[in-house]
């Protein structure tokens, strides 16, 4: 979109400022130093690490040869972590947004009894701080036998307060009610009207809530790491601060070259998912916010 | 919520939808049970066994537990550990939630405003860090916070200051800055999606009234988007209140500096994965998620009635 200088500035295309945007951009480089130091030092050795400054580049370019140790030592234990992760987050953060699309559209879309009380129940849970029940089901679970599982992360993964409200708002303005009573009228059952007209209309607020409880899953720290004892069970997070750790203490072996680039494998699935989503979930989350 | 009410279907005779509306009343649970029984599991069991436990204690010698009523939360209330962990984020609170809500308000505004160069680059990075796991956060902060390999060194002589982020004076702040760092786009997110939805006839009518910029601002898009100000708020002071991620990480960097009660939910952590005190931690825990829900509450009231 040029702005041409025929343009009529008004109050809701106003003139550029250049002022503006370079107060913002200093917040931009805030953002982004970070993120570019994890890249050039992910691509540093270790000796290079230790005898080069943070913001250059230096010593050897150790990309690759990073990536491929990465993925190698321990036995491919790394690769085992991302595995893991994609399973807690395709079966956590699917089911998930399985749940609360559904629930969403019920709490929408239907009076029924006790609906006022499920509203009231998930709205104080969301007050509840979840670390705080992380220690009460940790013990709960080990009663069950499920810890050290893949299902003991799993199934706290399921509920996402969040993506119900968020579904719920959505429903309630995507869907008229007309179109209920049409394909009623037209004798499909609910679930069918559900599979086959519902979900249609869902679709960027599903997309919004995947996204959602995909960072969610994804990123989770505490919850498998107070669930699971084996490494081999690790996500990404807990492994990534397991190889940290082995800078310290007696038998040292630190691999600040390989926490580094693990780091940086760790968030690009991410960074690209959002990138590539952008147009779904932020007009899923406009539409949140009418109500909100 | 006006959707949400009985659909206003202007009514030609239609008694079959009747009759199977009534017959049909619990239809809606059909949706919906599937996430409350797994809701009931996750959430509610939980909440009700750490009370139970809470009301237990460990007998030192005979093993077993005995029924204690509230002795545990008497010692949680008199524990110093607790009460100088609980200042902590109390003190992280009154901080640093306010600079983070304060820069994701002036983000939003700006890219609202519509008069930045290449609006939707700013939206995107600054979201960014969102999707950095708290765990990478952490370490890459960490590093670079240090002497060997990070950026402390380098600044400190750029500018002739002498900041060492990982000393204990210092420690907190820079705790404070990665969670900044994480969760400014995720609030601004908040602002800018409730800003979007303002009526554009708003903004004109205080155009013609003669508005400025800043005066729009204050009297226009802030009482606006004020429910979207009180649930980022809501959720920054529960997440304040349950801070563990980060200085559990960086508990590597500075074993030291930074101990077994830190904050609140690495003391209740710790409690139980090294000291084996279910039933204390588990009180712990509940204080703290009282004291939470009570303060979220408190918020929820007083915004929703205060005017900006």
């Amino acid at each position: 979109m040029a702005t041409s200088s025929t343009t009529r500035f008004s109050v809701t295309n106003p003139r550029k400022s250049r002022v503006l945007t370079a107060v913002m951009a200093l917040y931009l480089i805030y953002t982004l130093v970070p993120l570019v130091w994890l890249v050039i030092n992910a691509s540093k050795t270790q000796t290079a690490l230790f005898s080069t400054s943070g913001l250059s580049f230096g010593g050897a370019f150790a990309l690759f040869d990073n990536i491929g140790q990465t993925f190698t030592y321990n036995d491919g234990i790394f690769f085992r972590w991302l595995g893991n992760t994609v399973l807690y987050v395709v079966v956590g953060a699917g089911g998930a947004t399985i749940l609360a699309t559904a629930a969403g559209y019920g709490m929408a879309k239907y009076r029924f009894p006790g609906r006022r009380a499920v509203f009231a129940v998930v709205l104080g849970a969301v007050a509840v701080p979840p670390t705080a029940l992380a220690v009460p089901t940790f013990l709960m679970f080990s009663k069950l036998g499920l810890t050290n599982t893949p299902l003991a992360v799993i199934i706290p993964s399921l509920i996402s307060p969040f993506g119900l409200y968020l579904i719920w708002v959505y429903a309630a303005d995507a869907i008229p009610d007309e179109l209920l009573e049409a394909a009623r009228i037209d004798g499909a059952g609910e679930i069918r009207i559900f599979l086959t007209v519902t979900l249609r209309q869902l679709v960027p607020g599903i997309i919004t809530v995947t996204l959602f409880t995909m960072v969610q899953t994804w990123n989770n720290y505490f919850l498998p790491l107070i669930m699971l004892s084996e490494p081999k069970w690790y996500p990404l997070t807990v492994g990534l601060n397991q190889w940290s750790a082995q800078a310290n203490g007696a038998g040292a072996q630190p691999i600040f070259n390989l926490v580094l680039t693990g780091s940086l494998l760790t968030i690009i699935p991410l960074v690209v998912a959002f990138l590539f989503m952008q147009r779904f979930w932020q007009s899923g989350l406009s539409a949140g916010s009418v109500k909100g | 919520m006006t959707s949400t009410a009985a659909p206003p279907i202007p009514a030609p005779a239609r008694p079959a939808p009747r009759a199977r509306r009534s017959r049909g009343k619990w239809r809606g649970w059909m949706f919906v049970a599937p996430f409350m029984l797994v809701f009931a599991l996750t959430f509610i069991a939980p909440v009700v066994y750490a009370f139970v436990l809470s009301l237990y204690r460990d007998q030192a010698f005979f093993g077993g537990t005995v029924f204690v009523g509230a002795d545990n939360y008497a010692q949680v209330f008199a524990d110093p550990k607790f009460w100088e962990s609980f200042q902590r984020v109390l003190v992280f609170l009154a901080v640093q939630v306010p600079i983070m809500l304060l820069l994701a308000l002036v983000a939003a505004l700006a890219i609202d405003s519509a008069r930045l160069h290449g609006t939707g680059f700013f939206r995107i990075v600054i979201f960014l860090p969102y999707a950095v796991p708290a765990v990478v956060a952490a370490l890459m902060w960490g590093f670079i916070y240090g002497d060997h390999f990070g950026l402390a060194a380098d600044l400190n002589h750029l500018f002739g200051t002498a900041i060492a982020p990982l000393s204990p004076s210092w420690l907190l702040t820079s705790i404070g800055n990665i969670v900044t760092w994480e969760f400014v786009g995720y609030n601004m997110l908040i602002f800018y999606s409730a800003l979007k939805v303002i009526p554009k006839e708003l903004f004109e009518a205080a155009a013609i009234d003669g508005a400025g910029t800043f005066r729009t601002i204050v009297s226009v898009k802030l009482p606006a988007i004020r429910g979207a100000i009180v649930v980022a708020t809501i959720f920054s002071i529960i997440g304040s209140f349950q801070l563990f991620n980060e200085p559990n990480i960086m508990r590597n960097l500075v074993p030291n500096t930074i101990g077994t009660f830190y904050t609140p939910n690495m003391y209740a952590y710790n409690l139980s994965f090294n000291g084996q005190q279910y039933n204390y931690s588990a009180t712990v825990a509940i204080v703290m998620g009282v004291i939470t829900a009570v303060i979220a509450y408190v918020v929820q009231l007083r915004g929703s009635r205060k005017e900006m």
